[in-house]
């Protein structure tokens, strides 16, 4: 196998609490512990939990927008975190994020057009005949035409504004895109339009894709692997397939077995997954089930991610 | 058996000048004592004005334009403003999506659940504060002598949703509205208060309108469902058979358009259900209830 284009070893992220200014001890928030993760080329790799579990908090130091207290993000085997971290232009053109939100993340006073070519001069593309060629180039590769370029954001429905996102995200041709919940604000057929666009840009680009998200039959329907995130630690990772059909963390079992899922309820589609207790492998047991919220100013007990099929990780405790 | 909800070809909408535009064309549909019901469509196909009307909470300047809504036997469009004032909170309560928004952040928790009781049963407000204390033990909050003095953005979401059940439920009401209630929710979260929702109201018999754009919540709470679009009820079936067999295009196109779990599995990974082209394809429908093409919310048509 190929390096990893992206690779985060054992990424921690703390926050200062409020607290004694003066005191030695300052409590701090515990948001990542300890995380590792590879992403490979062409590879969409989602990130699952629930809020407050530091998802967006990996995210983010990905995306050079939240500084690492401790560990590394490595671009390409080069450190992408840190002091020997590319500049801003740099990481620009490597990695480039969706929100959630298309609406609050677009000016409001700039048309797509200038919302697009501003990049672009930034990296200094500055002739008019080339501007415009990739901007008509990256709006028709998310469906829609170059006029309507010409317009401002709120002339748009929600999913052609969630297609500029993506255009915008696009248009430096970054390597890899964070899909921060690309779909959760928007109606289910938009969704379905949508979750069809990302899934043909990645195809036709290249691109590998770190999304975040909490809908987990978009995250089965798009990932080729999952990682369950539980306050700020990855409790099991692997294959989409692995996830979701022979889940071993009691805490992944939890969060499938309670997604509203027609088919399920219905008795429809499938089986249900998750019958009976989660099962520890021999020897060791679930240093955490994941059943209620830890305290998050303390460090975890210590665990360790065990492989239990080829490329499927659990966290356990040794017993 | 007959109905506690009878809603016969409402229509509302805005009247501009001589012209009216009507964003509820005709939906008729009824409710049965005890049973739960859902509402399922798309932003901006009715679903939530159609559980205004029904409460008598819409704001100008959207108003009825015709057809009737039958509650225990009594046209509430017809009733005067002081009597709907009456039976809403004990015969017909609401719970909302945003709980934040909902509850008062000046008042404690408490004191709202426990106006209830002193406007719709004349209780005291140290009886009523007592029977807060109940009715926040009811939606399995823990320690509720605790949480009565708690101001609403003292509380978690999920807390807070749970505040919202309280009260909506604290009358005993014949029928409750609940419009999104678990949109804002973590999935855990969310599962926790279905649950709730459908035990407390078996438990009391209480009828409920559930609405909701997530077909998989729909599934799980409701045993008929209607279908809303662009402000028509397109469809209505058995919980069951609706998923298994819908008969209307938007229907179907609506429920190939989300990603089912485990499909990918059995399937693999098929292409969505893109809704515009689907119903494009078929401009004309032979359905009596006929549908419209599908127009775009601004200017250019829907990518």
């Amino acid at each position: 196998m190929n390096a990893p284009l992206l690779s985060i070893d054992d990424l921690h992220v703390r926050f200062p609490l409020s607290g004694s200014w003066f005191g030695r001890q300052r409590r701090m928030l515990h948001a990542v512990n300890g995380l590792s993760l590879d992403l490979a080329k062409g590879e969409c790799l989602s990130i699952v939990g629930e809020s407050g579990c530091g998802k967006s908090t990996t995210a983010l130091s990905v995306m050079g927008l939240q500084e690492p207290t401790q560990g590394s993000i490595l671009f390409r085997g080069k450190p992408f975190s840190g002091p020997q971290a590319p500049s801003r232009m740099e990481r620009a053109m490597a990695a480039q994020m969706v929100f959630q939100d298309p609406y609050a993340s677009l000016n409001p006073r700039q048309t797509v057009w200038q919302s697009l070519a501003q990049p672009l001069r930034l990296h200094n593309v500055t002739a008019r005949s080339e501007l415009s060629d990739r901007i008509e180039t990256v709006m028709r590769s998310v469906g829609l035409t170059p006029e309507q370029a010409t317009r401002y954001p709120h002339e748009f429905s929600g999913g052609q504004r969630q297609r500029i996102g993506i255009a915008r995200a696009l248009i430096l041709q970054p390597e890899i895109v964070v899909l921060d919940e690309p779909v959760s604000a928007l109606d289910v057929s938009i969704r379905a339009q949508i979750i069809n666009l990302l899934l043909d840009l990645q195809e036709e680009f290249g691109l590998s894709y770190l999304m975040i998200s909490h809908d987990l039959s978009v995250v089965e329907h798009m990932s080729d692997r999952v990682a369950v995130m539980f306050f700020g630690q990855i409790v099991e990772t692997g294959p989409w397939s692995a996830i979701f059909s022979d889940p071993v963390h009691p805490y992944t079992r939890r969060l499938i077995a309670t997604i509203p899922d027609p088919g399920a309820v219905l008795g429809l589609s499938r089986e249900a997954v998750v019958d009976g207790p989660a099962q520890a492998p021999a020897g060791w047991r679930f240093a955490d089930d994941g059943s209620s919220a830890p305290d998050v100013t303390q460090e975890p007990k210590p665990s360790e991610l065990v492989e239990v099929a080829p490329g499927h990780f659990v966290r356990l405790s040794r017993s | 058996m007959t109905p506690l909800l009878d809603v016969r070809n409402l229509e509302l909408g805005l009247r501009h000048g001589a012209q009216a535009h009507r964003i509820l064309k005709g939906v008729s549909f009824q409710i049965m004592p005890g049973e739960t019901y859902g509402l399922v469509g798309e932003s901006g196909s009715g679903k939530s004005v159609t559980s205004l009307a029904i409460i008598g909470l819409l704001k100008k300047p959207l108003q009825i334009l015709g057809g009737e809504i039958f509650f225990e036997g009594r046209n509430l469009l017809a009733l005067p403003r002081r009597k709907m004032r009456s039976l809403r909170g004990s015969r017909i309560a609401m719970v909302f999506q945003e709980p934040m928004s909902a509850l008062n952040p000046l008042q404690t928790v408490g004191r709202q659940i426990a106006e209830m009781y002193v406007q719709h049963q004349g209780k005291s407000w140290a009886q009523a504060q007592k029977m807060a204390v109940e009715a926040l033990a009811s939606v399995r909050v823990p320690t509720p002598e605790r949480r009565v003095h708690d101001y609403p953005h003292q509380m978690s979401g999920g807390l807070r949703q749970r505040v919202m059940i309280a009260m909506a439920l604290a009358c005993d009401p014949a029928l409750l509205i609940a419009d999104e209630p678990t949109t804002a929710l973590d999935v855990t979260v969310q599962a926790e208060v279905l649950k709730l929702i459908r035990e407390l109201c078996a438990a009391r018999g209480t009828a409920v309108l559930f609405i909701s754009h997530d077909l998989g919540v729909i599934a799980t709470m409701c045993q008929r469902v209607g279908v809303m679009y662009a402000g028509c009820l397109v469809e209505e079936n058995a919980t069951r058979e609706l998923f298994v067999d819908p008969r209307h295009e938007y229907t179907r196109g609506l429920l190939g358009a989300l990603p089912k779990l485990g499909s990918r599995g059995l399937h693999g990974r098929q292409r969505l259900v893109d809704i515009d082209s689907f119903i494009a394809d078929r401009s004309r429908l032979t359905d009596t209830r006929f549908i419209a093409p599908r127009t775009p919310v601004s200017g250019e048509a829907g990518s």
